[in-house]
């Protein structure tokens, strides 16, 4: 079978073809791709796992973000029912100051006027009694003679007396 | 409907009439000789025949390059040897232990065959014109890598790099294990050039169609490339279960007897290799001309059974042409599959 006999000649160019063929694809072929293609699927891995880390990140800062939204709506509601209260608290003291001071100006009001009443009956008590006194001369050293004359004749001394 | 009959039609009338001229030409000749038809295809030869226009024989010259025992080192063109001529006193010997050959006529009148014959022949044209197409397929995609592109490549390239990928992540790291960078540019150069040389066989005129994985020369030096990479990787645990296998000492001691069995599988691997790639080559070329010469055999029984059996030759050698193509990719998938596992076991650890 001349097929099952290699040639020598063949094999002579098969071998400077192939060693040309490998020397070169060694040298400037295959390892320049296969290591660019490690490459990039590394770089593949690496951006993967940072977009997860990222994610990641991205879920606890919103979880941060609403655990403080959460905060500031629970303060702010402290916040409104304090104001509320301060508020009442203001409104109901300015109510009772108002009131006493009302009460504390009416009394004096009160007391003024009971000390004016008493003053006034003091002094009209006193004027009462000069008046009768001076009356009562009047009536002795004028002699009346009739009670009509009497009567006019006080009711002019009255009227003179309260006219002051 | 209408359409595809009427397209039915003009193959069919369009095959009758080829067979039809095919016979006339043909049954003026003599008896189609379909072994020498189909082992000229599958041998070597001194040029690349193209085709036969009417007489004149279509054929690119190649140099042959012989060292005469006698008169030393001779070159000359192919063309001055065609068709039994003789030419500084070689001529190509019909018949005999060297038929096909370039032989010479020494002193005594014997023919013998030159002492050196490094002649381009047609296979190392092809094997040339391959290597060629592989450097120009993978240069420009390594340049691509190199100016440093981050991206996934597209188109041509994307192919390129889909079946580098595959070949690295499918069969060389898990085969070859943990130190498959070292291997990984010698089985991908295996792989493409066992790959692409195959494809160019299919192909059935110039540039393709050299049988070049189908000759023992070729399979031969590509297994002779896997024997030495096993042999200068291996381990000292390798060789220790070579030469002192782990078996009950009579079966080494004094007859090594294991160890001979064992010395012998360092050959018989790169060997199944050589005869696996070849024979699955050669046979599929063999069929597809068998085939293909079924059309020129059954000229002679009439023109019905010659139009019935072309018909289903062709139909038959498209078969085998898809089937070939799958072939193609499957024995450069094997050699380098069996060659990385060679490497790992010759890369074995100790204790495992």
């Amino acid at each position: 079978m001349p097929l099952l006999v290699p040639d020598t000649g063949l094999l002579f160019w098969m071998a400077l073809s192939f060693g040309v063929v490998l020397f070169v694809l060694v040298k400037f072929g295959f390892p320049v791709i296969t290591k660019a293609v490690e490459t990039r699927s590394a770089y593949i891995a690496d951006s993967l796992e940072a977009a997860r880390e990222a994610e990641s990140q991205l879920a606890t800062i919103n979880r941060q973000a609403e655990a403080i939204i959460a905060e500031a709506q629970n303060e702010r509601k402290t916040i409104l029912s304090e104001a509320q209260e301060a508020k009442n608290t203001i409104v109901s003291k300015a109510k009772e100051d108002a009131e006493a001071e009302a009460r504390r100006r009416i009394n004096k009001a009160l007391e003024d006027i009971e000390g004016s009443k008493k003053k006034a009956l003091a002094e009209l008590r006193k004027d009462v009694a000069g008046i009768s006194v001076k009356i009562a001369e009047k009536i002795i050293g004028e002699r009346l003679k009739d009670d009509q004359k009497q009567q006019e004749l006080i009711n002019k001394l009255l009227a003179e007396e309260f006219a002051h | 409907m209408k359409r595809k009959n009427n397209i039915h039609l003009v193959i069919g009338f369009f095959l009758i009439f080829l067979t039809a001229t095919v016979g006339k030409i043909t049954a003026q000749e003599q008896k189609v000789n379909v072994k020498e038809i189909v082992f000229e295809h599958l041998g070597d030869a001194y040029e690349w025949h193209i085709t036969n226009w009417g007489e004149k024989s279509i054929a690119i010259p190649l140099p042959v390059i012989v060292k005469s025992k006698e008169r030393g080192w001779h070159v000359f063109s192919s063309s001055h040897i065609s068709h039994g001529a003789t030419h500084e006193g070689f001529h190509i010997a019909h018949e005999g232990k060297y038929a096909g050959k370039v032989v010479e006529r020494n002193s005594a009148g014997e023919e013998i065959r030159p002492s050196i014959d490094i002649s381009f022949t047609k296979n190392a044209l092809g094997i040339f014109i391959s290597s060629c197409l592989l450097l120009l397929i993978i240069l420009p995609v390594a340049r691509w890598y190199k100016r440093g592109a981050q991206h996934a490549p597209k188109g041509f390239r994307g192919a390129v790099e889909l079946l580098i990928v595959y070949v690295l992540d499918e069969i060389i790291k898990p085969c070859v294990g943990e130190e498959y960078r070292k291997y990984a540019t010698y089985l991908l150069t295996i792989f493409f050039f066992i790959f692409i040389n195959n494809l160019m066989g299919l192909i059935p005129f110039f540039p393709g169609g050299a049988n070049i994985t189908g000759n023992i020369a070729v399979t031969l030096f590509l297994a002779f490339c896997t024997f030495l990479v096993i042999t200068f990787s291996g381990t000292k645990a390798y060789w220790k279960e070579i030469l002192w296998p782990e078996v009950p000492t009579w079966l080494k001691a004094p007859v090594p007897i294991m160890p001979v069995i064992e010395l012998f599988g360092i050959f018989t691997k790169p060997f199944a290799l050589m005869i696996r790639l070849f024979a699955n080559i050669m046979a599929g070329h063999s069929v597809i001309l068998g085939l293909v010469c079924l059309i020129f055999i059954t000229v002679s029984m009439g023109a019905t059974i010659n139009t019935s059996m072309s018909i289903v030759a062709v139909l038959f050698s498209i078969f085998m042409n898809f089937l070939e193509l799958l072939v193609a990719f499957i024995q450069a998938y094997v050699f380098t599959l069996l060659s990385s596992v060679f490497i790992n076991m010759a890369r074995v650890k100790h204790g495992s």
